[in-house]
């Protein structure tokens, strides 16, 4: 297949890997984590957004709306999902950009042609590209053809997974990356099933299978207070990291409340609005005690 | 680091002192020409007056300074130059009183003016002549908009100093001169007796700064006696020395170079207002064998260093930038002087010149905070990334310095223009972004130039809608046009009409400064001006160049883009409709309004659709001007830079194409229009090199970054990268606003607790808080590059 779904393509990514990159966003993911930040990578399917900061009320979807879903209610336009058959004519006439179809069908050479554009900073900082999403590793033969069409460009290559894949394609795709920046979540199965929807087991299989066959990765832990903050996660995880035969640098993303509008604006709820970002002594105590496993812990790509 | 309770309390006087205007130089200016010098050669009557000047003028000295000498009789107290410009009443009345870059005036000036500068000066002051000898269809254009023009109020001094000075004092000039006067050909040279003239002329000035320094000296002396601290009365002593002996011998050490430089520098900005400040270039290479033979016989340390260094950046800030009349009040307005002191780059033999004075220099740029001097760094690829990082930590601190300047192309743009591989590594930036070869070139920015406009007239087929007059020529209705390819060549039409308005009037204005006010002392600093025998305003100089600053490169090519894409290829908006909602300012017209603003491909984003349109504006303007030849026996070449013209320019153009309403601002130097760059840093820097830099003399990109994204070791690597791709993509100049929008809304708010807030504005620094409000609100709205 020489095509897949992306949402967006970002220049200029400078915590995705090493150096300066383009990441790339694929669309869809199997988990469905309570705090995900882009929820709008979640479906597989294209979805409407609405941004009503940008909304003028000028009413020009509502008049080429062929199912009606579109109202105006007073001060905001509404839309009714169940009726909507993304038919995308909003979002055509929608001048101001309110309205947006997330989500887009590409083929693999148009995305390198972007990708390419930025040659001149991965070479200079030993920066590449990053395949991220949703879950890269869900659309693997788009997912292939980027990464062989990369490796014949000489550009590097990074994916950003939650490790949620069959080991037999996960093992396919591993062989073409350069380095996995590679989601750990909740040790805890019963606990991670709760917070994501999925178990954990295929993602500890393939994080170790990587480790065995001398695979480049940076583990990421999102940092949720409340949700895997606690000394037990924290604990676990420093366990089973220390026991792989390679040696992971782990980088700690705090919680941030950047996504929680996203939901908003695709007419979802999010678990947990309130939820404000750990305390950087919260932060500096799962470093501490993830040292105490002789891992290389950073915040945010940063020392902390 | 910290500063010594010396420097604490200079700089705090400095930045405390209140500008004013200063009669002192208008009334012994005008006390010279009111005699009769019927007799006397225009290069001996500007040595002498300078001479008159110099020998009368106030001396002041601070308590505590190690550098001493003041342009007017204290800090900050700022010359006019009314043999160039007079300043009306109403002018001064405007200085006192504005807002913002206020100069105080008070009444004995006021009357002074009154009764005697402004009655002596009219038709006597070179503006007057000016502008009598400017054709009709000049002053339609200028009055306009179309290009404004520097040389009617500021003399063309654009130049920097190289290295001669060290080895040399004005003593070993004189002999130079008289060498040159005995080897006069009084058979062959028809020119002989005018050759003479200016020789005498420039020694008369060299005489006149070495007594000046001596009338320091002899303050200083009196001080020294009266003084009972004995550790400043040894300091006194010691810079009664070095006043007696510089600037008429080369300076024995450290101490004595600043104060040498700083002497010359007066000169020159006494001489004349030199558009753009004078400055020592570059300082770090110069000051680099005093520093280490200090070091090394014990007679200097680092400390000293750095304190003299410090009190020397105090001189720069204590003279404003010379206040303005007329319509430049509006285009730049600023306390600055644009003297922009470079660091790093290449050594004439094309090693690395970073050193150790070059990270002392860094460190007190950091730790004085000042507007003036304006600072660069000079990046070569042959420098280490320590230089740059060093300079990417003091840009992090959101004080807007220094600005960074690709070494290795400015050399390539300056040997494409036709100077000596040496002459080029010797040169470097100035002003805000402008190249030159230091000590060997006048290099005149002569107006800036503004594009959209002559879009807009273009447009309307010949006529300004502001003002219904036919300004331009009948290029066409663009609504008969079929192609974009046609309108294009109208554009071009246009565009050439005007650049030729605007040349055949400042090679008149060239030969006017020639002719009245020739500049005697400036001469005798720039190669070849004593070998030639001739003025630095005549052609003197080893390389004479004329620039016409681009304004609104990003306005113009959205603008043009939308044109070309809705109008003659999508076939989206007639030219009919376009027209009708740019008269009407989009009044009623928002559906067009949004299409052009949000779906419109845009320059910034390294989209090729956009990108070339640019290029064909580059273009354009590149074929129309460059290479052509000014008075001075040079050639014109472009540079696109604003300074806060685009503010000025804006504010007499009509809507534009792009989407951008009557009289807001245009995009300023070869950054995006503020907003319309979508894609993040790396695609802006894409865009802008798809330019070709190495045929301008200065392209100014300007980049607003949040803190956060130079955060730790990392971040600072990330910046590294960044400066360099984009140098490697041959880029000329970047500089980085590196603040957040809440702070400055803050400031916006309650200036008086933001008054240290500096930002960026297009090349050089200034107050955020002296700024107009149309600027504070643009850089606010400038695109964040934050990546999530």
């Amino acid at each position: 297949m020489n095509s897949g779904t992306i949402f967006d393509i970002k220049k200029f990514a400078i915590h995705d890997g090493p150096g300066l990159r383009t990441t790339v966003f694929l669309k869809g993911c199997p988990l469905g984590c309570w705090l995900c930040h882009n929820p709008e990578s979640q479906k597989f399917e294209p979805e409407l957004m609405l941004r009503e900061s940008r909304c003028d009320l000028c009413g020009d979807c509502i008049d080429v709306c062929a199912p009606i879903a579109i109202s105006k209610n007073g001060t905001a336009v509404r839309i009714d999902r169940a009726r909507c058959d993304l038919c995308g004519a909003c979002a055509d006439v929608c001048l101001s950009g309110a309205i947006e179809i997330v989500g887009r069908e590409v083929s693999v050479e148009d995305v390198l042609e972007e990708i390419e554009k930025d040659t001149i900073y991965y070479d200079e900082s030993g920066g590449g590209v990053t395949f991220s999403g949703g879950e890269p590793l869900h659309q693997p033969e788009f997912l292939i053809g980027l990464l062989d069409g990369c490796k014949a460009r000489g550009i590097r290559t990074a994916v950003d997974t939650s490790g949620n894949i069959a080991p037999n394609i996960f093992r396919r795709v591993a062989k073409r990356v350069d380095i996995f920046l590679f989601d750990l979540k909740v040790m805890d199965d019963h606990r991670h099933t709760e917070f994501t929807g999925q178990s954990n087991r295929s993602i500890h299989e393939n994080l170790r299978w990587l480790a065995e066959n001398d695979g480049h990765a940076i583990v990421r832990f999102p940092l949720h207070p409340g949700i895997n903050d606690d000394a037990e996660n924290v604990s676990a995880m420093g366990t089973f990291l220390s026991e792989l035969p390679s040696k992971y640098p782990v980088d700690i993303l705090p919680y941030h409340r950047i996504g929680v509008e996203k939901y908003g604006r695709l007419d979802r709820e999010h678990k947990l609005p309130a939820l404000e970002p750990p305390a950087r002594e919260l932060i500096v105590e799962v470093v501490r005690q993830l040292e105490v496993y002789e891992l290389d812990v950073t915040v945010r790509g940063e020392r902390p | 680091m910290s500063l010594s309770d010396r420097v604490k309390k200079l700089r705090k006087l400095s930045l405390g002192a209140q500008p004013s205007v200063s009669s002192e130089r208008a009334e012994l200016i005008t006390e010279f020409y009111e005699q009769d010098h019927g007799t006397l050669s225009a290069p001996m009557r500007r040595a002498l007056a300078f001479k008159h000047i110099l020998e009368n003028k106030e001396i002041f000295i601070e308590e505590g300074e190690l550098i001493v000498g003041e342009r007017g009789p204290a800090p900050k107290a700022t010359p006019t130059y009314p043999e160039v410009c007079c300043h009306s009443l109403q002018d001064l009345e405007i200085l006192d009183s504005r807002e913002k870059v206020s100069f105080s005036v008070d009444d004995r000036t006021r009357t002074l003016f009154e009764r005697r500068m402004i009655p002596f000066w009219k038709n006597r002051s070179l503006r007057d002549v000016i502008m009598s000898e400017m054709t009709e269809e000049w002053k339609a254009a200028y009055e306009a908009g179309i290009f404004t023009e520097f040389m009617e109020q500021r003399a063309p001094g654009h130049t920097v100093l190289d290295d001669k000075i060290y080895p040399k004092g004005l003593g070993n000039f004189k002999e130079d001169i008289n060498a040159r006067i005995e080897a006069l050909d009084w058979l062959n040279d028809p020119e002989a007796y005018a050759k003479e003239q200016q020789l005498k002329a420039m020694k008369v000035a060299a005489q006149a700064l070495s007594r000046y320094a001596e009338r320091h000296a002899e303050k200083i002396r009196d001080l020294a006696h009266k003084t009972r601290d004995p550790e400043r009365k040894a300091e006194l002593e010691r810079m009664v020395d070095i006043c007696t002996h510089v600037p008429l011998h080369p300076p024995r050490d450290f101490w004595e170079a600043l104060q040498h430089y700083w002497f010359v520098h007066l000169g020159v900005i006494t001489e004349l207002n030199t558009w753009d400040a004078f400055n020592p270039g570059h300082l770090d290479r110069h000051l680099y064998p005093f520093y280490k033979k200090g070091l090394d016989d014990g007679t200097l340390t680092e400390e000293r260093a750095r304190e003299l260094l410090q009190c020397f950046w105090i001189k720069f800030n204590n003279q404003p930038a010379p206040p303005k009349v007329g319509v430049t009040a509006e285009e730049s307005n600023t306390y600055t002087d644009f003297a922009q002191i470079n660091t790093g780059g290449i050594n004439e033999d094309g090693t690395d010149a970073v050193n150790d004075v070059t990270y002392l220099m860094l460190d007190v740029i950091e730790e004085m905070r000042l507007v003036q001097p304006s600072s660069s760094v000079q990046l070569s690829k042959m420098n280490p990334d320590r230089f740059l990082k060093r300079a990417g930590r003091i840009i992090k601190t959101g004080f807007g310095q220094p600005s960074i300047f690709n070494a290795d192309l400015i050399v390539q743009e300056l040997v494409r223009q036709g100077k000596s591989v040496e002459d080029a590594r010797n040169g470097g930036s100035s002003g805000c972004v402008e190249v030159g070869a230091f000590g060997k070139e006048n290099y005149n920015l002569t107006g800036y130039f503004n594009m959209p406009k002559v879009l807009e007239i273009t447009l309307n087929n010949g006529i300004d809608p502001r003002t219904g007059k036919r300004i331009g020529i009948e290029t066409g209705d663009p609504r008969a046009f079929d192609r974009f390819e046609e309108f294009f060549e109208a554009y071009k039409k246009q565009l050439r009409h005007f650049v030729d308005i605007k040349m055949r009037g400042n090679n008149v204005i060239e030969r006017l400064w020639a002719t009245y006010i020739p500049t005697p002392f400036l001469s005798l600093l720039i190669d070849d001006c004593i070998a030639n025998g001739k003025d630095y305003h005549d052609g003197g100089a080893r390389y004479n160049t004329s620039y016409v600053q681009g304004v609104g490169l990003g306005t113009i090519t959205d603008a043009m883009t939308a044109i070309k894409h809705h109008v003659f290829e999508e076939k989206s908006v007639t030219m009919t409709e376009l027209l009708e909602a740019l008269m009407n300012d989009f009044e009623g017209h928002d559906r067009l309004k949004k299409l052009l603003l949000n779906r419109t491909p845009k320059y910034g984003n390294d989209d090729d659709c956009a990108d070339s349109v640019m290029q064909e504006i580059f273009e354009a303007y590149f074929e129309t001007i460059d290479g052509r030849p000014n008075t001075r026996g040079g050639k014109y070449h472009v540079n696109l830079l604003p300074t806060t013209c685009h503010i000025y320019f804006g504010s007499v153009c009509g809507a534009s194409a792009d989407g951008r309403k009557a009289s807001e601002p245009l995009s300023e130097g070869i950054s995006p229009v503020q907003g319309a760059d979508r894609n993040g840093p790396t695609a802006v820097l894409k865009s802008a090199s798809k330019m070709d830099h190495a045929r301008t003399g200065g392209t100014l990109l300007n980049q607003k970054l949040t803190p956060s994204l130079m955060d730790g070791e990392e971040g600072l690597e990330k910046f590294v990268h960044l400066v360099r791709s984009y140098f490697k993509l041959d880029g000329h100049h970047i500089q980085f606003n590196v603040i957040d929008a809440a702070t400055l809304r803050a400031a916006q708010a309650e200036p008086d607790k933001h008054r240290d807030l500096i930002v960026r504005v297009a090349g050089y620094s200034d107050y955020f808080c002296d700024l107009g409000k149309a600027l504070q609100d643009e850089i606010i709205a400038r695109t964040e590059h934050t990546s999530f």
